[in-house]
């Protein structure tokens, strides 16, 4: 059902945890619908993430979408994350099912509204997002 | 590392006895029960034969046992065949929201046909009302069909009550004990029952054979039509390993019934206590005590199905859940919903349900196992960790 990286990304999360002085945090998703991602960035004065964290909570291909997507972006500037698309996430583990293709999605807006987020805190423009609203992927 | 197979809800192993009995109709008594010669004789003996040993385990009479190609197709001929007959009197079944989806997806099926279907509800602990059956019967209301024990949560149903309101307004009363069959007290002649579908795999028999009692007198039609097979009520060449696999597993089931029945609660109300005791934040699902031997069903808060069954597949634990991520759909399974459980605790489900193959050794293992990935998917959950806050 899950291919070896998203059951590598799931037995061995990367990044799991909170930051408490984060600068900028992001939370998609609901309990309702069985998913909910929240990720936290530490962002330095060169616009690079130098720390990312993430909580899960929601299936295997959830926690592996999470846990890819911040590998993706961590030592990376906010530009490069804010390209971070859902297809990269996907691609990374190597494929997901199609029923499981929303986890990445979430993944990819959980990492949007942190920078939303740090951009809302700073007063900085990210492009690409100035006015980012996450839509929920389950009403596609 | 230890294997444990905590999901005989879904499938059983199939016994050694079964396969022995199975073999022989295969290799060497392979024929035709409907040819006349003694070889095809033979097989239809060991056809008679099954049915005498599937009676005697609901209390019925051998010539009301009809094979079917396993639970579901029970169901469906149960629902469809009634309907049918009985279209001068009416058109109207009474169920309920926590049906097999055998049962359920019958019925849709039916409304888009024009039936009339009303689905009862259940309470917290998932029994029906018996008032509000009652209360669910009209002029031409032709068929209810409730199921003995669900799947699920492991709720006995009060089939007795419900034969006897059935019987009252002269209503044909179909039960579903596909889960029920083997754990169960059944008397169908008792309990009024007047059509009920069950599976050999549930019960250590083998995959894709089941069958259908339906009460002497019944006005049915065929699901299946074809030839003359079972009494010309259910064509097709009888599936004789398989029947035989399933005599032989019922005849296990009722020689074995108390001893079965005792190693299960025993084995159920240790998982059951354990868990409650050694991990926070969780609840059982379902009645307490009106509740199949080898049920177990817990919900945990702040984590999600999947996940967990994955985590314990892990560490060689067999297991099922409810959430939207195993039922292939965005909503958790119906019967948690129908019970009230808010989608978060659902989503959180677990079913382990046992089978006599299982140990004290088993359980230990497994709560050993499973309060590590709880405490592990609740370090994960965002949720858990606002609950801190």
């Amino acid at each position: 059902m899950y291919t070896e990286e998203v059951m590598d990304h799931f037995k061995n999360p990367r990044n799991v945890g909170e930051i408490k002085d984060a600068d900028g945090v992001g939370e998609v998703g609901n309990a309702k619908c069985g998913d909910i991602m929240k990720i936290y960035l530490k962002i330095d004065e060169k616009d690079i993430i130098t720390d990312v964290k993430f909580l899960t909570f929601g299936c295997g291909s959830a926690i592996a979408s999470s846990s890819m997507a911040t590998e993706l972006i961590k030592g990376k500037s906010i530009d490069e994350a804010v390209a971070l698309t859902n297809k990269a996430v996907v691609e990374a583990l190597g494929g997901l099912p199609k029923a499981k293709v929303h986890c990445s999605v979430l993944a990819e807006q959980a990492v949007k509204s942190a920078l939303y987020d740090y951009s809302q805190k700073t007063g900085k423009q990210i492009k690409g997002i100035e006015n980012y609203k996450p839509e929920d992927p389950h009403e596609h | 590392m230890r294997k444990v197979y905590f999901d005989n809800a879904a499938t059983t192993r199939v016994k050694d006895e079964v396969i022995e009995e199975m073999q022989k109709y295969y290799s060497e008594l392979y024929g035709n029960p409907s040819s006349i010669y003694n070889f095809g004789q033979l097989a239809k003996k060991a056809v008679e034969k099954s049915r005498v040993k599937v009676a005697r385990l609901l209390n019925s009479n051998p010539d009301e046992i009809y094979f079917t190609g396993g639970g579901s197709e029970a169901d469906n001929w149960a629902i469809k065949g009634i309907l049918s007959a009985n279209e001068k009197k009416g058109n109207h079944i009474i169920t309920t929201k926590i049906e097999h989806h055998a049962i359920l997806h019958t019925c849709e099926y039916l409304e888009k046909k024009g039936a009339e279907v009303t689905y009862l509800d259940v309470d917290e602990n998932g029994l029906v009302d018996i008032k509000q059956l009652e209360e669910s019967i009209k002029d031409n209301t032709v068929l209810i069909s409730i199921m003995f024990a669900n799947n699920e949560i492991g709720t006995v149903q009060p089939i007795k009550e419900i034969g006897e309101i059935a019987k009252k307004h002269d209503i044909y009363f179909h039960t579903d004990a596909v889960q029920a069959v083997g754990n169960e007290v059944i008397d169908v002649k008792d309990m009024n029952i007047d059509l009920l579908s069950l599976s050999a795999h549930k019960i250590h028999g083998p995959k894709g054979v089941g069958a259908l009692y339906i009460k002497k007198g019944t006005r049915i039609h065929n699901l299946i039509h074809g030839g003359a097979q079972e009494k010309n009520k259910r064509a097709g060449t009888e599936n004789v390993p398989g029947i035989a696999g399933l005599g032989r597993a019922a005849d296990i089931a009722y020689n074995n019934f108390d001893q079965k029945r005792e190693k299960l609660i025993k084995l159920r109300d240790r998982l059951i206590e354990k868990i409650d005791k050694e991990i926070p934040e969780c609840q059982l699902n379902g009645h307490r005590e009106k509740r199949l031997p080898g049920n177990v069903n817990f919900s945990f808060k702040y984590i999600e199905g999947e996940s967990l069954l994955l985590y314990l597949d892990m560490e060689g634990i067999s297991a099922s859940s409810g959430s939207a991520c195993t039922s292939g759909s965005l909503d958790p399974s119906h019967v948690l919903m129908s019970i009230g459980l808010p989608h978060e605790i659902a989503h959180g489900s677990l079913r382990l349900s046992l089978s006599d193959y299982n140990t004290e050794e088993d359980v230990d293992y497994t709560v050993e196992k499973l309060i590590n990935v709880v405490k592990r998917l609740r370090q994960m959950s965002p949720l858990y960790s606002k609950r801190e806050e």
